[in-house]
């Protein structure tokens, strides 16, 4: 992770020619957004008002906010840092990361490749920044701040002394929860006497996402080191990929954002489709003379189709209005943008709410309903069932905690033969029950070698229940799997039909009068016994 | 009044506005007061579906079960299933139940009283099992609630009754089509459900029912169809020479594969 200090203001600085002594201000709404060091020891800070700063600091260069200035001057750094490194992704201007392992082992440790890197950066561009390491992003660009190498694992420790502030830090760092609700909460954390990070992460989980609800649940799991992002994110499909051709080509920034607007409309339409999100971006552009330039922007959150908009158009005001020598010799000719990584949209895409059959007031109480309950159970006490493949009917279905990726268990779309055909049993339980099943003669029935039964089931006993009559019988059917594997083997399946004990379901039979009452089980065969595999009730 | 009427309308008309008495209902001003069942089932329950706000406990059949939540489920509403760790979730995907909607807490733990209220808090139906040992006045306190939120409570029963049940569907006299000595596979039941209860549902009425739904073909019903998985045997005089047709299932169809004295296969 690389951070440049103070970055709207050292753009600017760069943009209009001044010296990094000269004391600077950006402003957005007329309010102080970023000032330099100069500016800073004149007394001047974030948040002031543009007649006050003036008033402090009388010879301050006012600068109005310009976000694609930034990431215009920001593109010369990620160049930089590409001679030495490979995998540069800009989280957003002033900020880029990148994997350490590969300059690390290149450069011989992780110390070296960050002086490396700030070498790099100051001999290419004149500019100061900071390097940081660690596991994630969000320790990573605290890590940035205070230029340190965190080692692998110690997010937590490293988190845990910081003050509780320095969550909001990370909002106007990465752009995480930059809608108040980070900083609300840290207000909120440190009202209640939480000092320090560690404060909060030592919290139960459970009893977090009770009181404050999902988004501090989030920050919560950061807080204690643990990765923001699933750690399964799903290389999306190719045809994801959106491309479109310029004609004329574009060389102006004013033309590059109409065009960025559409394709980002368009990227998104394809990406609710598939209910993903895209987390990290691709953008592409091919000029008429062949030239073809690639930069991937990271994303914290998901990315909006207006967030996607923005990155577009920096990008191509970042190649289109390089200095000379660097910028490319023609026009854009193509475009391409390419989701890298996407995650799995929150359960509740925005555009598909009202196709799905589901409507958006239910899902979200739902989805209210279930935080609670899960406060009360614990994380792992609601859970939700994914379908896949597999040839049992528990093998097929996968449990998951509320709200992790569904991913099923095993490929559902690859050919299960010997799987067995609806109806599939309403009862699994987890683990089976052993049970005995014997033939007329009251010797037990055994599976041979291939696949026949030794005898005609005449009884089963399930344990700890009453014998049953056999009526009926299919199978046995083999289940050869997995031979290379401990939890593979040979087994066989069988379905059997039993009158129901007598006595059994006490209230209603007496009631119904005569009629007998037939029940089904489905028996697996391991290891020499009978287990019960599911109860069709 | 009149004037209060038509403003509550309006206010109700608005995007995003619910009115005071949408809300004390936990529903949508339009929502409709009964969720949808299978149309077989429909003759079962007094208000031709799931009415909100009622109780209706389940005896004897998790099937049925699953096929009461399969039409709401498909049209956008949530079901809960508390207490239930062994629930076939393969069997609720086939019997038509929207499993994405369809949250699991398998063990609530000593509140369950607590956790299914506040499942009905924003949950329409709620599935609920295990609740021996809670005590009389907190079951009522449920079905109450699911009242107040309009919601439809789902109890499990077994040799206890829920009391205070708006109406009980209980299943007898299962007949399963399909396995004959060893041939076929399970098919279908038939089963008698017979519905009684309280208000409207006072007169008892019984049906009779084919369950899983639909299930039934023509060539299922023979009971040997190409679906089979595993393997129909013709015993050719000892065991060890049986003739081994595969049905479409572990070995190509169509293929047959003579299997010779067999050493070193033991059994299964």
């Amino acid at each position: 992770m690389l951070w440049c200090p103070d970055w709207p203001v050292v753009a600017a600085a760069r943009d209009l020619g001044l010296s990094p002594l000269d004391p600077v201000a950006v402003f957005s709404a007329n309010r102080v957004r970023a000032c330099s060091s100069a500016a800073r020891a004149a007394g001047i800070r974030r948040g002031l008002r543009r007649r006050e700063a003036q008033a402090r600091c009388a010879d301050l260069v006012v600068v109005a906010d310009d976000q694609g200035r930034d990431a215009r001057e920001f593109e010369a750094v990620a160049v930089a840092v590409e001679r030495v490194a490979v995998g540069v992704e800009v989280v957003r201007p002033g900020l880029l990361t990148l994997p350490v392992s590969g300059p690390a082992s290149y450069f011989g440790g992780e110390d070296r490749a960050g002086e490396r890197i700030v070498d790099a950066v100051a001999i290419d561009t004149g500019l100061e920044c900071q390097v940081g390491v660690a596991d994630g992003l969000f320790a990573a660009a605290l890590a940035a701040r205070r230029g340190t190498v965190v080692p692998v694992g110690e997010s937590g420790s490293f988190l845990a002394p910081l003050p509780i502030a320095e969550l909001a830090r990370v909002t106007e760092l990465t752009g995480v929860g930059s809608d108040g609700s980070w900083t609300a909460l840290v207000d909120l954390l440190r009202r209640l006497g939480l000092r320090t990070v560690g404060d909060f992460a030592a919290l139960p989980s459970d009893r977090v996402s009770s009181r404050f609800g999902a988004e501090a649940t989030r920050v919560h799991r950061l807080a204690r080191g643990q990765e923001e992002r699933p750690p399964s994110p799903r290389r999306p499909p190719a045809d994801l990929a959106i491309e479109e051709e310029l004609d004329p080509p574009v060389d102006r920034v004013d033309t590059a954002a109409f065009v960025a607007r559409t394709l980002a409309e368009r990227l998104h339409l394809g990406l609710t489709a598939h209910g993903l999100a895209c987390t990290r971006l691709a953008i592409t552009a091919v000029t008429e003379n062949g030239e073809e330039l690639t930069r991937t922007w990271r994303c914290a959150e998901p990315l909006t189709v207006a967030g996607t908009a923005d990155r577009v158009r920096w990008q191509l005001d970042g190649w289109l209005r390089a200095p000379p020598g660097e910028r490319p010799t023609a026009g854009v000719r193509l475009l391409r943008l390419a989701p890298d990584e996407t995650s799995p949209a929150g359960e509740f895409p925005r555009e598909l709410w009202d196709v799905g059959g589901g409507s958006r007031q239910l899902d979200e109480r739902a989805e209210r309903a279930l935080v609670r309950v899960r406060g009360m159970v614990g994380p792992d006490g609601v859970l939700a069932a994914v379908l896949g493949g597999g040839r049992g009917p528990a093998e097929r279905v996968r449990l998951v905690p509320w709200g992790d990726p569904l991913e099923p268990r095993h490929d559902p779309g690859a050919p299960w033969p010997g799987r067995l055909p609806p109806p599939s049993p309403t009862v699994v339980p987890v683990p089976p029950t052993p049970a005995g099943l014997r033939a007329e003669g009251g010797e037990p029935v055994g599976v041979t070698g291939r696949y026949v039964l030794t005898g005609a089931p005449a009884v089963l006993v399930v344990e700890g229940e009453r014998e049953r009559e056999v009526v009926g019988w299919a199978g046995p059917w083999p289940v050869e799997q997995r031979w290379w594997s401990a939890d593979g083997g040979r087994e066989a399946r069988l379905q059997l039909v039993t009158l129901a004990p007598a006595g059994n379901g006490a209230g209603s039979s007496n009631d119904q009068g005569a009629g007998e009452d037939q029940e089904a089980f489905l028996l697996v065969r391991s290891g020499g016994s009978w287990f019960v595999e599911g109860r069709y009730e | 009044m009149l004037v209060v009427a038509a403003s509550v309308a309006s206010l109700s008309a608005m995007d995003g506005v619910a009115t005071a008495s949408g809300m004390a209902v936990g529903a949508g001003p339009g929502a409709p007061r009964v969720l949808p069942v299978r149309t077989e089932l429909a003759a079962l329950l007094p208000w031709g579906g799931l009415r909100r706000g009622s109780t209706v406990a389940v005896r004897g059949s998790t099937a049925l079960l699953l096929s009461l939540l399969a039409e709401a489920t498909t049209a956008g509403s949530w079901a809960a299933v508390v207490g239930m760790p062994a629930v076939g979730v393969l069997a609720a995907a086939e019997a038509g139940v929207a499993v994405r909607r369809m949250p699991l807490v398998p063990d609530p733990g000593p509140d369950l009283p607590g956790v299914v209220g506040a499942l009905l808090d924003g949950i329409e139906l709620v599935v609920v099992a295990g609740f021996a040992g809670v005590g009389e006045t907190r079951l009522r306190r449920l079905s109450a609630r699911a009242r107040q939120r309009s919601a439809v409570l789902l109890p499990v029963v077994g040799r206890e009754p829920w009391p205070g049940a708006d109406l009980e569907l209980s299943c007898a006299e299962a007949t399963w089509q399909g396995p004959g000595r060893g041939d076929g596979r399970l098919l279908e039941r038939t089963v008698s459900v017979r519905a009684r209860g309280r208000g409207a549902a006072a007169r008892p009425r019984r049906v009779r029912l084919t369950l899983p739904a639909g299930s039934s073909t023509p060539e299922d019903a023979a009971g040997r169809n190409a679906d089979v998985p595993g393997v129909s045997r013709v015993l050719a005089g000892s065991e060890d020479a049986e003739l081994l047709l595969a049905g479409g299932g572990q070995w190509a169809g169509g293929q047959a594969r003579v299997v010779g004295p067999g050493t070193g296969l033991t059994g299964v």
